[in-house]
């Protein structure tokens, strides 16, 4: 009967009862994405839709906020002497959806299950340092790490370490500790999740959330006018304007997220420094933010670390656009003149309209730029970090060890660049098991002035997410880990006609 | 022996030959492509150690001949196997998807083939008149907007602009015989008008074409009736090409559908399928493979069947 019974009905010839108000009244969101791949598993969750899924129905051991730093959840005290051994202290009175209170062995095996290759869990890497995760007493459990890590308590708070029951194994339905019950899940069709009176935070305000996609972006804005959804999320900065016209409200989520020029150092043209600093020069942000964005981007400064972040450098001098000094490097390089293919591509967001405005000042700094324009289809396996030049692109990450661990050290999987800094991975690695915050911000701090002066990335910008919802939707605010108030609008919005 | 009979169980052979025959090229393509159904699942987290493990969890270790068989075994005792991505039984996922599909296409099959057939024949019988061409005009002219557009203005005019529809069509608070219909209305519409311009093209085509033999001739200068001639001398011979542009207008009704779907949300298998194969969820893209294929035959043989039914020159051969 849940199984698109109201749909496949008509063959049936019957009909669901119409069905009554909800106490607290019903949300109806829309995001782009979702496919039969949506899971009700936290270890496979990978796409704004799922992140959203997650967090109505399960809880964290903490959840990072507006600061990004991390805020305990079913945590109540998360203690360490020497960043390697983590001693977790369960909150009290939780309970489970099938009314079963939470224990350390929940946690034992919601974290340990990562480490299981049959599980397929996009945390592994995380899940891979924990050498021991034991439950000391009913409310405690420790962990330990196979090396110091002060970051644990963020890195506790990503989306696949959400709390499942101890020996879920089956994803059908969810049994969490979360705000809302799973009443329907239909992947690739829809969720349901029906408020949770048993909430350890006390019920929230919403009797109900209904959450789907429409993937495609106009048929989403369509039936936000509609008033078939309430909110939406990746809107087209483009659109804005039309959307508040029209009465509704546009919410813009300042997070790390960036499209970045990629010039490889271990072969021509990158080999070449000077080709490296022109072209880094060439980056006229401000036109970029205006034109292509429409303002809903910050300017960055060829470094990962956005201003949201408390390890962000704002003492780095802001780099300016100035092809005079590109002409110069190129001059320098002995490349004026000559033409050097730059690839594009709608995977990388927006680098197609950043190469137009990188080639024009190129021309005026005697470079030609050859824009080879390539289908999404298979960039990211075939041309990014393949070809000599060329765009990648970034999603937000939640700590600064992750990013420069990911994208800049120098056996990083996504070494974007092919950049090779024995200071920076021995920086890294000493920030990382430090939990003296003055010296953490003193070497990121330093991180960033050599990944801003030596890497063979330029990241223009960092990208603003923009959601959009019918003004009855009351209690979102911006994050800057994801869109959609961090993926977890279901427990703080409420509707003010409900 | 009625020879109809031998004639279908000849049919249903070759068809069932001609189901091995593209299950096997699925199959084989599926080869092809690169990445697997592991490394879709990981992602970007797909370490080498990671996806070795999560290959063998799902047995794509084994052969490509092995996993095959197993597939093809299950499908003959009637299970099509377990989704590779959700670990839901292939029927399951299936199943509801399969009626949506089938109620869709169904009403817009019930809408589109009477009024296609309708202007087309009132079009052939008043040839190189002024309804004529607006007919001929009319359909060139909505067949060449492509249906996303046309589903796009529907929605933008009735859904957006005037507020008498629903923009989508998966909505659950479905209470009346009403809702359901206005639910299905903007989607039938616009799969209406990608499915009528061609059967109401051929049904013109083939009852002038009809019109204009030596029979047709011989009849009116019998003096039978205008309406008598179309219906029952012009019209028993046109109905085998009739019937065989009608079965292959439908047969896009429930695989080529993706982009209606898309837009009105509506969960049916032409998604599905559009999801198993980004994925590479092999069980699933099989067996929905079978579907559109089973589909097509069906309604193929169907036509041929219809066309001998309704020529008594081929009946009684």
């Amino acid at each position: 009967m849940l199984a698109g019974g109201a749909v496949a009905g008509l063959g049936a010839c019957s009909f669901p009862p119409a069905r009554p108000p909800v106490p607290g009244g019903r949300l109806r969101v829309a995001t782009g994405v979702s496919s039969t791949a949506d899971t009700l598993d936290p270890a496979k969750q990978g796409v704004v839709t799922d992140y959203c899924r997650g967090n109505m129905f399960y809880n964290g051991l903490t959840r990072l906020d507006a600061t990004l730093r991390a805020q305990p959840e079913l945590a109540v005290a998360i203690e360490t002497r020497d960043a390697r051994t983590w001693t977790i202290r369960l909150r009290d009175g939780v309970r489970f959806h099938d009314g079963r209170p939470l224990d350390a062995r929940d946690v034992v095996w919601s974290l340990g299950r990562h480490r299981d290759p049959a599980v397929g869990s996009k945390a592994r890497i995380f899940a891979d340092r924990f050498a021991d995760i034991r439950a000391l007493s009913p409310d405690t459990v420790r962990i330990t790490l196979d090396g110091p890590n002060a970051d644990l308590p963020v890195i506790l708070g990503i989306p696949q370490f959400l709390i499942v029951r101890d020996g879920t194994t089956r994803f059908e339905t969810a049994n969490g500790t979360g705000p809302f019950r799973c009443t329907e899940f239909l992947p690739g069709v829809r969720s349901i999740g029906t408020r949770n009176d048993d909430y350890w935070r006390g019920p929230v305000r919403l009797g109900e959330v209904e959450l789907f996609s429409i993937a495609d972006d106009s048929a989403r804005i369509n039936a936000l006018l509609s008033g078939d959804v309430d909110l939406i999320n990746a809107i087209n900065p483009r659109i804005v304007r039309q959307l508040q016209a029209a009465g509704f409200a546009v919410m813009e989520s300042k997070t790390g997220g960036y499209t970045d020029l990629v010039m490889r150092l271990d072969r021509a043209p990158g080999r070449n420094r000077d080709f490296i600093a022109g072209m880094k020069a060439l980056l006229d942000r401000k036109t970029m933010q205006s034109a292509i964005f429409r303002g809903y981007a910050t300017i960055a400064n060829d470094q990962p670390i956005p201003p949201a972040n408390p390890y962000h450098a704002a003492d780095l001098p802001q780099r300016a656009f100035d092809p005079d000094r590109a002409r110069h490097h190129f001059a320098k390089a002995g490349m004026l003149g000559t033409t050097v293919p730059v690839v594009t591509s709608s995977a990388a967001e927006k680098s197609d309209d950043m190469g137009v405005l990188l080639q024009d000042a190129a021309r005026r700094a005697g470079l030609n730029l050859d824009l080879r324009r390539v289908p999404a289809d298979g960039y990211w396996t075939n041309s990014w970090m393949k070809v000599p030049v060329g765009f990648g692109n970034v999603n937000p990450r939640p700590t600064a060890d992750i990013i420069f661990t990911q994208f800049f050290s120098s056996d990083a999987p996504w070494n974007e660049s092919g950049w090779h800094d024995p200071r920076f991975d021995r920086m890294l690695l000493e920030a990382r098991a430090s939990t003296d915050e003055a010296l953490r911000r003193r070497i990121y701090g330093e991180m960033q002035h050599r990944i801003h002066d030596h890497a063979g990335v330029g990241i223009p910008l960092f990208l603003s997410l923009l959601d959009a919802h019918h003004p009855r939707v009351k209690g979102l605010k911006p994050m800057p880990s994801g869109g959609l108030m961090g993926f977890d609008f279901a427990q703080h919005v409420w509707l003010e006609d409900a | 022996m009625n020879p109809l009979f031998g004639m279908i169980a000849r049919r249903l052979l070759i068809a069932l030959g001609t189901m091995v025959l593209v299950s096997l090229a699925v199959f084989a393509t599926s080869l092809l492509i690169e990445g697997d159904v592991a490394e879709a699942i990981l992602g970007q987290s797909a370490t080498p150690q990671a996806l070795a493990g999560l290959r063998a969890a799902m047995h794509l270790d084994q052969p490509a001949w092995a996993r095959y068989l197993d597939w093809a075994g299950g499908m003959v005792a009637g299970d099509p196997g377990t989704s590779l991505v959700t670990g839901l039984p292939v029927a399951a996922l299936i199943g509801p998807r399969l009626g949506n599909s089938l109620a869709l296409a169904g009403v817009t099959a019930l809408v589109a083939v009477p009024l296609a057939l309708t202007l087309g024949i009132a079009a052939a019988v008043r040839r190189g008149t002024l309804f004529d061409r607006a007919i001929s005009l009319g359909t060139i002219a909505i067949v060449s907007v492509p249906e996303f557009l046309v589903a796009t203005l529907l929605v933008m005019v009735f859904a957006v602009k005037l507020r008498w529809l629903p923009a989508l069509s998966s909505m659950r608070d479905v209470g009346s015989m009403g809702d359901m219909a206005r639910m299905f209305v903007l989607p039938v519409a616009a799969l209406a008008c990608v499915v009528i311009a061609q059967m109401v093209r051929m049904t013109r085509a083939a009852v002038i074409d009809a019109l204009a033999s030596s029979y047709a001739e011989a009849a009116r200068l019998k003096g039978v009736a205008p309406r008598r001639l179309v219906l029952s001398h012009a019209l028993p011979n046109a109905v085998g090409p009739i019937a065989n542009a009608v079965a292959l207008s439908l047969s896009t009704l429930l695989g080529g559908v993706i982009v209606i779907e898309i837009i009105f949300n509506y969960p049916g298998v032409a998604r599905l399928m559009v999801d198993a194969v980004a994925m590479r969820d092999m069980p699933l893209v099989l067996s929905v493979a079978m579907i559109f294929c089973a589909s097509y035959l069906l309604l193929v043989t169907v036509a041929d069947i219809v066309a001998i039914l309704a020529n008594p020159r081929l009946r009684h051969r």
